[in-house]
């Protein structure tokens, strides 16, 4: 077969796009983990929270998150009596240590764990120039540290505030639904350490999974829902007034 | 009658034009991840890489692999819930070596509070104390905390 100088020209870089796909594997992490058969979410029981912070902590240690940063944190509310737009809010440490007494002695008192909503129709990876950030197939809102500019769109975006960026790498920092332990067989290091089950992961796509039974069965709600974001972090037992 | 007089400068800016389009996918395919755009706009290898991470905390069921008398213990208990790294913090490098890793001993006076401490926004009927309660005396004295219920000795 003869071939002229410009075939050969225009073959050439075709080739090593072709070989260059080819050579590129995926690495396999978690060999029998499926993709397509997950579609995580997680179930929040407000009743069930006792503010001990033990989620944080395991959250800071179990991804090395810097102090003063929050995958995960909790609030404490005081709703006086109906005034239910103005809640007193606190949150010392992101709860990480615990919540102090207080001084109310009336009125309506909870504690509102938050974390990364995983949303389906999420506003911060809409909003990456570089595409850092994405809805991995099985429903994690996860960041590329290496392709992330550190630009902090995302951070704006996101309407919950749980982005920030890692002062350590410069990159945008959240929480990946502890991707490296449900991909094992795992629990998330948040639910795993929780005394009282007020967390719970959960596979949505998993008919047996207990999750379909508590949502048929309870008045359940997501965060900002007029932000139609497609929140997976269910709340049961969720206040009116928590933001 | 010829429709194109002199066709040699198009054949020369089809040429110009071929090997701009070469020089720009060659550019792109250097640049650009193979894994990028496998499932999306992004690189899928990063799903890989994060899913590679270490784990820190080993599981419960990791834990009970060997201390299944612990196990027996807190299964009659309250704190049956409770997970063995909630209290003892993330031990997965003793999971993976128990020989040389030994799990810190801990302190009662510092993790009992933190779950039973006395607050209003506690859920109703969660047990709570306050200083009064113990009158400073260690909570392990009265309760142990695989079973924390309050044992013979302790009412005496």
């Amino acid at each position: 077969m003869s071939m002229t100088r410009r075939q050969l020209l225009l073959l050439l870089p075709a080739a090593a796009v072709a070989w260059d796909y080819l050579l590129a594997g995926t690495p396999e992490a978690a060999p029998n983990y499926n993709l397509a058969g997950h579609w995580w979410a997680m179930l929040i029981d407000i009743n069930k929270c006792i503010g001990c912070g033990s989620c944080v902590r395991a959250c800071q240690l179990e991804n090395k998150v810097p102090d003063g940063y929050y995958r995960t944190w909790v609030e404490r509310y005081h709703i006086a009596d109906w005034e239910m737009q103005y809640p007193k809010v606190d949150s010392p440490n992101g709860g990480k240590d615990g919540f102090p007494a207080g001084k109310e002695t009336v009125g309506k008192n909870f504690f509102v764990p938050k974390l990364c909503n995983h949303c389906a129709e999420s506003p911060c990876t809409q909003v990456c120039p570089v595409g850092a950030t994405f809805i991995s197939p099985d429903g994690v809102v996860l960041v590329d540290q290496e392709y992330c500019l550190g630009c902090r769109y995302c951070v704006q975006a996101c309407p919950y505030g749980c982005r920030f960026i890692n002062p350590q790498t410069n990159t945008a920092n959240k929480c990946t639904l502890c991707y490296h332990r449900i991909t094992k067989g795992l629990t998330t290091a948040c639910c795993e350490v929780c005394p009282t089950g007020a967390r719970q992961l959960a596979n949505l796509k998993d008919p047996n999974d207990p999750i379909h039974a508590f949502l048929h069965t309870h008045s359940v709600q997501v965060l900002k829902p007029q932000m139609a974001t497609g929140s997976k972090c269910f709340y049961n037992g969720l206040d009116g007034a928590v933001r | 009658m010829q429709v194109f007089r002199d066709a040699g400068h198009l054949f020369r800016v089809a040429a110009v034009f071929l090997a701009g389009l070469v020089l720009f996918l060659v550019v792109r395919g250097c640049l650009v991840p193979p894994s990028f755009g496998r499932y999306g706009h992004y690189r899928a290898n990063a799903i890989t890489e994060i899913a590679a991470l270490p784990v820190n905390y080993a599981g419960h069921r990791a834990c009970e692999d060997c201390h299944s008398d612990v196990q027996d213990v807190k299964s009659k208990g309250v704190h049956k819930p409770v997970a063995c790294e909630s209290c003892h913090g993330p031990l997965s490098a003793h999971a993976s070596d128990p020989a040389s890793v030994t799990p810190a001993k801990l302190d009662t006076a510092i993790l009992c509070v933190r779950c039973h401490q006395q607050n209003i926004a506690k859920p109703n009927g969660f047990p709570q104390v306050n200083a009064e309660h113990s009158g400073g005396v260690a909570c392990d004295s009265c309760h142990q905390p695989h079973n924390p219920a309050m044992t013979a000795e302790a009412t005496k």
